[in-house]
């Protein structure tokens, strides 16, 4: 069994090659063959020396051929190297900003996302315990109205009535200023436990509050309808009955529902954590949050492509590793399925 | 065509989803005769700046007015034109490009079918936003723009749906028929197919405005659909952030609204006739 | 012989949209101890609801208007969910007629019989061991705890069921057509199990269709039409001697290899139950109400109620009437 999971990690692992190879080609003909100069968007403005207009493209890899420039990227990736910004500042590293930024957006994708699970299996076992009744139609609605919350307006509607309201929680950034915490993994909510950095901790956890809940029940709502009726389908079926025809108490027989009626909940997983992405995108944005996102934004003030080409391939990348994850969970979960 | 009336005519007939309905298309007939008639609803030129700043709602300002004293309901009334035109140009092109190709796909198969396919899930897995942004970013700021970005992150979804439903239609009675009678390929796919998939195209359709309005607002929000003074839902929401911890919450909350107002309504008609489609196709 | 179970004037209605579905109405009968009944009738007749009404377990939107199931002296219709849960698997026990879908896909095939003994205060150890005893006794072999349900033919999941049904030597088992969805050679070994089950004292609730397989084994045959229970009486009775119209039409169309009998299909179907016919349930299809016309006005009136003809034989028919 080992052996069998194993090989199939690694050929589920060797099928998102192509889906990664795709959106780098996406984003590398975006960047090249649409109309307008890269280089002179950074510039601004045409009145600059030809020699340091030169510099600048074979800084950024644009004096070679396009198929070259193509293959030397791509390769120049695997080893680690998202190329160099092309301005303010000129020529740093794209990996060291994504070192940086790369943890702070984790970290709040992960809370996002358990926020997200959490709410949907709750309002999905509660619709589903209520079908046909009002209870079902209004977490029905739920799903409606949480799916199509725009991000950037709910966390300003929570930031105004937490954080200037009520003055509860912080409203920006990862942590408190004033707190001095030793960066491990660029997590701080790890970092601190590992640290054993109280304050940090609740500082972090504190302002992750606003941005997960944000984020989080946004996606929830898809959740919500896919936990509804695969639990009502579930609970219509024999072996429910029989788990209770066998005397097995109310609750376990809840948790075996849940479980089963989990299982294509996964496969919806991987396609919701790259939404919850693009949603970070909006959540960190909102939030001043100095993640993927905000880099990004950032950048785009620059129109430093460069840095923008590499952050997106590493979202590609992330992606894929996130639905080879996924896939990997559903295996190992579901005992029907052959590897 | 059938099915479609089906589905359209009763619209006040009681029926399962009948008030999202009612709802969801009062709210959309708002909306554009609010854009239609912008010039006549707004009480003020929306770019026009006056001292009047920061003006919390009233009977002269309804919405208030932000920081350079604009009306802000002037500038709800006119951001509705932005929005509805390129989301109605962005789906517009993604379908006519979707739809197409997911027919040829599903219809043909083999090599061209299993290309497509694996370029267009690529596509559909990444995060749109992300994608959107890095086209917005290479066009520049403009709605037309805006709209090439929005209609290329959504061609996916309709391929998809297209593709999987000519799979099954395919191999349907009256496809067969059709082609023993000697109906060319292509006959058969405008004839035959195309018309079928209207209830799932409807029903994609609203769910995909509904998703585009968000994407929409997300792009001009980070300053990548229009530039200033155009009236503009999102961006306004991006101007209006900075003033909310002082307490200017109109700002922020009567754009916002409207945003998710609009997308809900979509999402409530999708939601609706996905009901009513299973009920007359079951 | 002391009876196991008394089931009295039991009503199930379901409550649907469409309107209440009268589903049972006023079945009352007895099992006694080691005795194998079976309920035979068409789908649709009730007999399914009356197994799970046993153990209190009628699916929504069904619900139990009227009636007593007495089981040791005690109404388990009136036991509050904990007391009706150590009952269920440990002294009634229940097999279920797709075996597909009785088992959670998810989990072991040990883990799960095992659980039955945990939840009736087994230790771990001890209920492991004795799961690998009871899939001995239904002839599978021990190594099948570890084997996920998909990984076992629909008749090896069927023994499981039973092994599971098995586990406490219930004074009951209710069986609801364990064999219809397997092949017809493993039906009978499914059939002896049943069998040996009863011959360690357990006393049989048999749900079938098909009253030749009842006829096989049991020790009494209920017939059920339409929501009632039209007929009631040991094997010989029954199949010598059928009393009601239905009884004898329903052993008409059964195709016997043996003789020349022609085989004759039931006439009509069986009728709505939000909305059944007045008076006897089965008179709209009925050969002899049709000919004979002094019954009009009776059996189109007048309720049927069961009543003895014979020593254990009852019958719910206007023709027996005592007037």
């Amino acid at each position: 069994m080992a052996r069998g999971v194993g090989s199939y990690i690694i050929i589920r692992g060797l099928m998102i090659i192509p889906t990664i190879l795709i959106l780098y080609t996406i984003v590398f003909i975006f960047l090249r063959i649409l109309p307008g100069d890269p280089i002179l968007a950074v510039v601004g403005t045409k009145n600059i020396p030809p020699e340091q207009l030169a510099h600048l493209r074979a800084m950024a890899g644009l004096d070679k051929p396009l198929y070259v420039q193509y293959f030397d990227y791509l390769f120049r990736m695997i080893r680690g190297d998202f190329g160099v910004t092309l301005a303010f500042p000129q020529g740093k590293p794209v990996w060291e900003y994504l070192k940086l930024r790369f943890p702070a957006t984790l970290e709040l994708t992960i809370f996002s996302f358990t926020v997200s699970v959490l709410l949907g299996l709750i309002t999905g076992v509660i619709a589903a315990k209520n079908k046909g009744t009002k209870i079902d139609t209004s977490m029905r609605i739920y799903s409606i109205v949480a799916y199509t919350l725009f991000i950037p307006w709910f966390g300003m509607m929570l930031q105004y009535l937490f954080g200037v309201h009520f003055h509860l929680l912080p409203t920006s950034g990862r942590i408190d200023p004033g707190i001095d915490l030793q960066r491990i993994t660029g997590l701080y909510v790890l970092d601190s436990i590992l640290t054993g950095n109280w304050e940090a901790f609740t500082s972090a956890i504190r302002h992750l509050v606003l941005p997960s809940i944000t984020l989080g029940m946004v996606l929830s709502g898809a959740y919500t309808r896919l936990v509804r009726n695969n639990m009502v389908d579930v609970l219509s079926q024999d072996f429910i009955r029989s788990y209770h025809a066998r005397g097995v108490k109310h609750w376990k027989v809840t948790l075996y529902a849940l479980k089963n009626a989990f299982i294509p909940v996964i496969t919806l997983m991987g396609l919701q954590f790259a939404i919850l992405l693009g949603g970070a995108v909006l959540t960190e944005t909102t939030f001043s949050w100095p993640g993927m996102g905000t880099f990004i934004v950032d950048r785009i003030d620059y129109r430093d492509y460069n840095a923008i080409q590499g952050a997106v391939v590493f979202f590609a990348f992330f992606v894929g590793l996130i639905s080879l994850v996924v896939d990997v969970i559903y295996a190992l979960l579901d005992p029907r399925v052959k590897y | 065509m059938e099915i479609i009336t089906k589905i359209v005519h009763p619209i006040f007939e009681k029926k399962p989803g009948r008030g999202l309905l009612i709802f969801g298309l009062a709210i959309v007939i708002i909306v554009i005769l609010m854009a239609i008639f912008a010039p006549l609803i707004a009480p003020y030129d929306p770019t026009k700046t006056s001292d009047d700043s920061f003006q919390p709602p009233s009977a002269e300002h309804l919405m208030g007015t932000n920081r350079l004293g604009q009306d802000v309901f002037s500038r709800i009334v006119w951001g509705s034109r932005i929005v509805l035109y390129v989301v109605f140009i962005a789906t517009l092109l993604s379908m006519s490009i979707g739809i197409p190709l997911g027919l040829i796909s599903g219809y043909h198969g083999g090599k061209i079918d299993r290309a497509l396919s694996i370029i267009m899930d690529s596509i559909y897995a990444f995060p749109a936003l992300i994608l959107a942004i890095v086209i917005a970013v290479v066009l520049g700021p403009s709605p037309i723009n805006t709209a090439i970005a929005i209609s290329f992150v959504y061609v996916p979804t309709y391929f998809r749906m297209v593709r999987g439903q000519t799979l099954s239609l395919k191999e349907q009675l009256f496809v067969e028929a059709a082609r023993a009678i000697g109906a060319r390929d292509k006959e058969i796919m405008v004839k035959y197919i195309l018309p079928n998939l209207a209830p799932t195209v409807l029903v994609v359709f609203t769910l995909s405005v509904a998703d585009a309005i968000l994407t929409e607002a997300g792009l001009s929000f980070l300053g990548l659909s229009v530039t200033p003074p155009t009236p503009d839902w999102g961006y306004d929401l991006r101007v209006g952030q900075p003033f909310l911890l002082d307490g200017y919450w109109w700002l922020v909350f009567f754009p916002g609204a409207m945003i998710m107002l609009l997308a809900m309504a979509f999402a409530l008609i999708g939601e609706a006739l996905s009901e009513r489609i299973s009920l007359a196709t079951r | 012989m002391k009876t196991i179970i008394d089931v009295k004037n039991l009503s199930i209605y379901y409550y649907t949209l469409a309107g209440i579905v009268r589903a049972v109405e006023n079945v009352s009968f007895s099992i006694g101890e080691k005795e194998w009944v079976s309920f035979v009738g068409e789908s649709g007749s009730g007999k399914s609801t009356v197994a799970y009404a046993i153990l209190n377990l009628v699916p929504s939107p069904g619900k139990i208007v009227n009636g007593k199931v007495v089981f040791n002296g005690k109404n388990l219709l009136e036991l509050d969910e904990e007391e009706m849960r150590q009952i269920r698997g440990k002294e009634i026990s229940m097999v279920f007629q797709d075996p597909m879908t009785s088992l959670d896909p998810l989990r072991k095939v040990g883990d799960q019989i095992a659980e039955v003994l945990i939840e009736h205060g087994a230790e771990k150890e001890e209920a492991f061991e004795r799961a690998k005893e009871l899939l001995r006794m239904v002839n599978l072999p021990e190594d099948r705890i570890n084997y996920y349900p998909h990984q076992l033919s629909g008749g090896q999941r069927q023994r499981v069921a039973i092994a599971m049904a098995m586990a406490f030597h219930p004074k009951l088992l209710i069986a609801d057509e364990p064999t219809t969805a397997l092949d017809v050679i493993v039906q009978d070994s499914i059939m002896d199990l049943i069998a040996t089950l009863k011959s360690k004292g357990t006393s049989i609730f048999f749900v079938t269709h098909d009253i030749s397989l009842a006829a096989e084994r049991s020790d009494k045959i209920a017939v059920m039409y339409a929501g009632k229970l039209v007929e009631f009486g040991k094997v010989e009775q029954i199949l010598d001697n059928p009393l009601h119209p239905y009884t004898k039409a329903l052993l008409e169309s059964v195709p016997d290899v043996w003789s020349e009998r022609k085989v004759s299909a039931i006439p009509g179907y069986p009728p709505d139950l939000r909305n059944p016919p007045k008076g006897c349930r089965f008179h709209p299809r009925c050969t002899i109400f049709k000919i004979k016309k002094e019954l009009h006005g009776i059996c189109n009136e007048l309720e049927t109620e069961l009543i003895e003809v014979e020593k254990d034989h009852f019958v719910a028919c206007h023709l027996y009437r005592r007037r």
